[in-house]
């Protein structure tokens, strides 16, 4: 492969930790990729095994559930 | 009215109105160069000229000043008009041919150079700055001479005192003829001054009318009485003409309003010292050279460089800056104050490392100082990390001055380094921090009320009653009873609020006023209109992605049809402007993108909804936690990302329904959780306030920690206080203590809870409607220094015990030694216990009044006797105890020999080792709360890495738990002293009234819900719904969902085989649109 792989990530994030942890990376300016993409749920636990599947088959690389 | 044809269609103006205001208002635009609005037009420059038609002739006329009469018709593009004007303009741009202005209009009109002789003048005679003095009340010029001698000039060309030096000629100059250096050189015999800018620190100027700052409540303009022209001279009232609402009344006095009140709470604030009184360091010669609070402005994004961050003197980006510390604090020369401020060095550090954030370049950035005093909560990480992560350097070194190398507007300082060198190095920068002190209005405002001051100004007050001032229902709150930050201040709020309530719950909602919101619009039906709202967040945003571009963006977007951005959307002007345009614009959702809906989204709901529409129609693009400031070096990957947030976010919203916070009866009791000083004190405030208060505590008797300690700082008899506190929670009907209960289980929600407690063996129930956490914390029994294998070795609170026992054989002891930080500010405990300093500094005070001959030492790695505790420690200084500032990188040992205890660690000052060989050795050991936290995990509250409880935001809701009705207090919120443990209780109890004096709190409308038609019954949500909040019907055969207790998870949506069950707000087709708008 010429291009480097940029893979492409929807990430879950549960409000309550898994969110606010990523607003708490923000306030300490901790740099990470920007091939992400966070979509904020109530709980991990709502995060149907559809979402996941429904991500890859859009064309997403990874799907990063955190909660 | 009037009517005439204005290039070919009919207008209308009013009787005496000039031609070219009429036009102005019909947007036909007639170039000027003489004219102001305020001022009489005089026809002089010509440039206004317009054709006349009336009955077949034609006339050129001054439209500036030429009045409208019915039937005229007017041309103002002609051919003719147009040749005429170019001609005036070649003429003027012959007489100023050096005149930006006029080159630029010359330009326009197709003029290459003037065809005539040309002058070397820049005034083009238009008398606009002789009409504007003559305004301002003054006709200090006037246009002298005649023909080719005339001139703007004063009276026989001397300096006058007729002119006020108030630069409105200057600032009407249409070719910059008068400048302000002119009026001081040749018109005007007073000082030419500028108004300094108060909110940014006088680094730049501002006007006579202006608007505080931007974020200023009420956003409206003042007027500035000593500076405004006509409270001088009468003249001038322009703004009135300007104001299209009349709403300038210069006729307007103070009025004096008497009300009627139980309580009062002072809170005059404080004041940043000023290094100009005494100017030992050049602060008023070297611009270089400024205070903390100048460069906050400095780094600001609505500051004076917009954030930029420059060198005062000249523009550039400096390579390094040093902070100095302790300026005006800690020092008992003249002008400065002998106590130690208590923020300094942690702002210090926060502007060291965003000085870091702000800088393109690789900035070096040193901060000198006594003793770092990061005692604040979480505080020690943040110095921890400003040395270890950002290279920020500290040295200790008191700095008392600072030289310029004027050529290259370096500032020299010259330090001793760890190895005794003397070192010269040059910043381009020095920051003061500087201290906070007393302000004289707060004096003088107390001296009125008859509230006694300390020494320094500030409010006296006592450990046991730290908000309550000398005088009987005056409360206290904030840096006007001590030096302290924005936490320690909003907790005093509270705590005096809840002071003032105590004393005032009869009268409880007696005086109240309901907010009206607008009637919510019906937008079901509607398709969506969603407006975007882009914040640039200052710099936060803006300085790291490409906020035009998102907008641009946004705008393409199906269903958007508003998109602005903000300078900082949450500023109360920001607010009710989104609030304006939505009504306007129609818009039935919005999306503002920008920081995180955790802590933005209930204050963004309120402005939708004060437009009319359901909050919930309403979603954030989190653009700044998660996009701007984790993407810091790549605009162009942040920008795009921030798009892909603005799209994810508009394809949601559209898909919104409109959803209603369910209202949930509030029992107005409370459970205080913990009997210690913070506890007791909450409860015994609550009982005060009006509501029945359950106190539990798992020991068998009530009192903590405070048990243990002998004095406050303060020298207050920490036991018999503590009795009295007891007695009065003991004697109260509206407490039910509980001794020996533990908590078994906790369920319900605010204003609903119940919690199963066990006392003995035996279990109750106790419903409630808020909770508050006071489990407190402990003190760390050291496993080194060989604590524990002789009895006088001895613990902070251990030796309490002793002084409150008086068991101490002081007849055996000679030398006493303190080792301050044991077991804290190391790798696994890396907080500071904020206490331990001033208790040893206390407790060697206290051996050396029962044995003045006894040697006391206190080893230590930075004092931190913070606040007025600063006064203890200059006090142990002056009566002889040593302080040994011990290298911590060499190691500390205490061994033990025939000849009793050793103590050797390394002076940082001597750079050599020491030996003392005490006779009583006293551990200052941090607070640590407890390994195992049930009370955490049962009312499903967070604790920090340290074990402490975490509360919901450090500064806006320092009591709180995002969990709500539920509080924190006390050792279990973080290391505190007695006061401060108080004022938490307090403040806790005062804001778990704010929810227990209402009847009805909201709840959450994001819950589930289930569909009785698809619902069959299979209880597969019932299995893992977490909180029981799902019930069987039998009857029935469906699952039902109790909307109290569902607190919107949304397992049950996922276990639902049939679709029944669904989240509202999160439901499949609103979180796959977002999964789907995420690959665009």
């Amino acid at each position: 492969m010429s291009e480097e792989f940029n893979p492409k990530i929807i990430t879950f994030a549960c409000n309550w930790c898994a969110y606010s942890a990523a607003d708490l990376a923000g306030v300490s300016r901790l740099q990470y990729p920007p091939n992400m993409r966070i979509i904020r749920v109530m709980c991990s636990g709502r995060v149907n095994p559809n979402f996941i599947l429904e991500a890859f088959n859009l064309g997403a690389d990874g799907v990063l559930v955190a909660g | 009215m009037i009517t005439f044809i204005l290039n070919g269609k009919e207008v209308q103006g009013q009787e005496g109105e000039y031609l070219l205001q009429v036009a102005e208002r019909y947007g036909v635009e007639i170039p000027t160069l003489c004219h102001h609005k305020a001022l009489e037009p005089a026809g002089m420059c010509r440039l206004c000229t317009v054709e006349m038609h009336y009955g077949g002739r034609v006339r050129y006329v001054t439209a500036c000043n030429y009045p409208i009469w019915e039937g005229m018709e007017i041309k103002t593009d002609t051919r003719t008009v147009h040749e005429g004007r170019k001609l005036i303009v070649e003429l003027l741009l012959a007489r100023c041919p050096d005149v930006p202005m006029l080159q630029e209009l010359s330009k326009k009109y197709g003029i290459k150079a003037p065809r005539f002789k040309t002058e070397d003048d820049t005034c083009i005679l238009c008398g606009l700055c002789t009409r504007i003095c003559e305004r301002m009340g003054n006709s200090a010029i006037t246009l002298t001479g005649r023909g080719l001698d005339m001139k703007v000039d004063t009276p026989f060309h001397i300096q006058t005192d007729a002119c006020i030096a108030c630069g409105a000629c200057a600032m009407v100059c249409p070719t910059g003829h008068i400048t302000k250096e002119k009026i001081q050189a040749h018109v005007s015999k007073h000082e030419l001054i500028p108004i300094p800018s108060e909110y940014d620190m006088g680094l730049v100027g501002r006007k006579p009318i202006y608007v505080p700052y931007a974020q200023a409540v009420p956003n409206t303009p003042v007027i500035d009485r000593d500076r405004c022209v006509h409270f001088k001279t009468g003249g001038c009232k322009i703004c009135t003409e300007f104001c299209g609402v009349n709403a300038i009344d210069h006729m307007q006095k103070d009025e004096i309003v008497e009300l009627d009140v139980g309580s009062i709470i002072i809170a005059p604030g404080t004041q940043a010292f000023d290094p100009a009184v005494h100017d030992t360091f050049g602060y008023t010669k070297n611009p270089n050279i400024v205070t903390s609070l100048e460069f906050e402005r400095i780094l600001s994004a609505s500051g004076p460089y917009g954030g930029h961050l420059v060198r005062p003197s000249d523009g550039k980006e400096p390579e390094k800056i040093a902070w100095l510390q302790c300026i005006g604090s800690r020092d008992e020369h003249l002008g400065a104050q002998g106590y130690c401020s208590g923020v300094c060095c942690t702002y210090a550090i926060k502007e060291a490392m965003l000085a870091k954030e702000h800088s393109k370049g690789d900035l070096d950035t040193a901060v000198f100082y006594i003793d770092m005093r990061t005692h604040g909560k979480d505080f020690e990480r943040y110095y921890n990390r400003a040395k270890d992560e950002m290279g920020v350097r500290f040295i200790k070194s008191k700095i008392t001055n600072v030289t310029p190398n004027d050529k290259a507007g370096m500032q020299v300082i010259r330090y001793v380094d760890e190895s005794g060198r003397r070192i010269d190095e040059e910043f381009d920068i020095v920051v003061l921090s500087v201290g906070l002190m007393a302000t004289k209005e707060g004096t003088e405002l107390a001296q009125r009320l008859g509230v006694d001051l300390d020494h320094y100004n500030f409010a006296r007050t006592s450990s046991f009653e730290p908000v309550e001032s000398s005088m009987p229902g005056i409360y206290v709150c904030g840096a006007f009873e001590a030096p302290k930050d924005i936490p320690a201040s909003v907790i005093d709020s509270s705590a005096a609020a809840g002071m003032a309530g105590s004393k005032l719950a009869e009268s409880r909602w007696s005086l109240t006023q309901t907010k009206e919101t607008p009637d919510e619009i019906d937008v079901r039906g509607e398709s969506p209109r969603i407006g975007v709202f882009v914040c640039r967040c200052g710099t936060n945003i803006a300085g790291f992605l490409g906020v035009p571009e998102v907008v641009e963006y946004a705008k393409t977007l199906p269903n958007v049809f508003y998109v602005e951005d903000n300078l900082f959307s949450c500023s109360q002007d920001t607010q009710e402007k989104i609030t304006q345009v939505i009504k306007e614009q129609k818009l039935n959702r919005v999306v503002v993108a920008a920081c995180t809906p955790r802590t933005h989204e209930p204050l963004f709901q309120e402005t939708v909804l004060n437009a009319g529409i359901n909050k919930y129609l309403f979603e954030m693009a989190n653009i700044r936690n998660q996009c701007s400031w984790v993407h810091t070096k790549e605009r162009e990957a942040a920008t795009e990302k921030a798009k892909d947030l603005v799209r994810m976010a508009v394809s949601k919203v559209g898909l919104l329904e409109p959803l209603y916070d369910p209202e949930i009866e509030m029992n107005p009791s409370a459970l205080v959780i913990g009997g210690g000083l913070a506890g007791i004190t909450a409860v015994n405030n609550l009982a005060q306030q009006g509501y029945f208060t359950y106190l539990i505590e798992k020991s068998d008797v009530l009192g903590g920690q405070a048990l243990n300690l002998y004095e406050t700082w303060q020298g207050e008899d920490v036991q018999k206080k503590l009795a009295g506190i007891i007695k009065e929670a003991e004697s109260d009907k509206n407490i039910n203590i509980l001794t020996n209960t533990q908590i078994k289980e906790v369920s319900g929600f605010v204003g609903n809870f119940q919690t199963t407690v066990e006392t003995m063996g035996k279990e109750q129930v106790i419903e409630h409607g808020v909770a508050i956490i006071a489990t407190g914390a402990q003190e760390f029994k050291p496993d080194q220094y060989l604590y524990g294998e002789d009895p006088l070795i001895l613990t902070g609170l251990e030796l309490n015990r002793k002084f409150i026992d008086d068991n101490l054989s002081l007849n055996e002891i000679h030398t006493a030694a303190f080792i301050q930080c044991v077991g804290s500010r190391i790798k696994e405990r890396p907080y500071c216990s904020k206490v331990c300093c001033t208790h040893s500094v206390k407790n060697a005070l206290k051996l050396k009044q029962l044995k003045p001959e006894m040697d006391v030492f206190i080893i230590y790695r930075d004092m931190r006797t913070y606040g007025l505790r600063e006064d203890l420690y200059r006090e142990a200084r002056a009566k002889g105890i040593a302080f040994i500032h011990y290298d911590f990188s060499k190691e500390l040992t205490v061994s033990k020999n025939q000849n009793g205890l050793n103590v050797r660690c390394t002076s940082y000052v001597l750079q050599r080792e020491v030996e003392i060989r005490p006779d009583l050795l006293v551990l200052a050991t941090p607070i640590v709360p407890p390994r195992e936290n049930p009370v955490a995990s049962l009312f499903k509250v967070p604790v920090n890495e340290d074990g402490f409880f975490v509360e919901a935001h450090v500064k806006l809701q320092p009591l709180e738990f995002a969990t709500k009705g539920v509080f924190v207090c006390g050792l279990a919120h973080s290391p505190k002293p007695v006061d401060e443990a108080i004022t938490q209780g307090l403040g806790a109890a005062s804001r778990a009234a704010t929810l227990l004096s209402q009847k009805k709190v909201l709840g959450n409308a994001i819950i589930s819900s289930i569909n009785t038609q698809f619902c069959r019954g299979c209880q597969k949500c019932m299995a893992v719904c977490p909180y029981q909040a799902i019930n069987f019907l039998k009857d029935r055969g469906i699952c039902e969902v109790n909307p109290a207790v569902c607190t919107g998870c949304g397992s049950c949506a996922v276990a639902c085989p049939t679709g029944a069950a669904d989240i509202f707000h999160f439901d499949d087709q609103e979180v796959l649109t977002m999964v789907k708008a995420a690959f665009n």
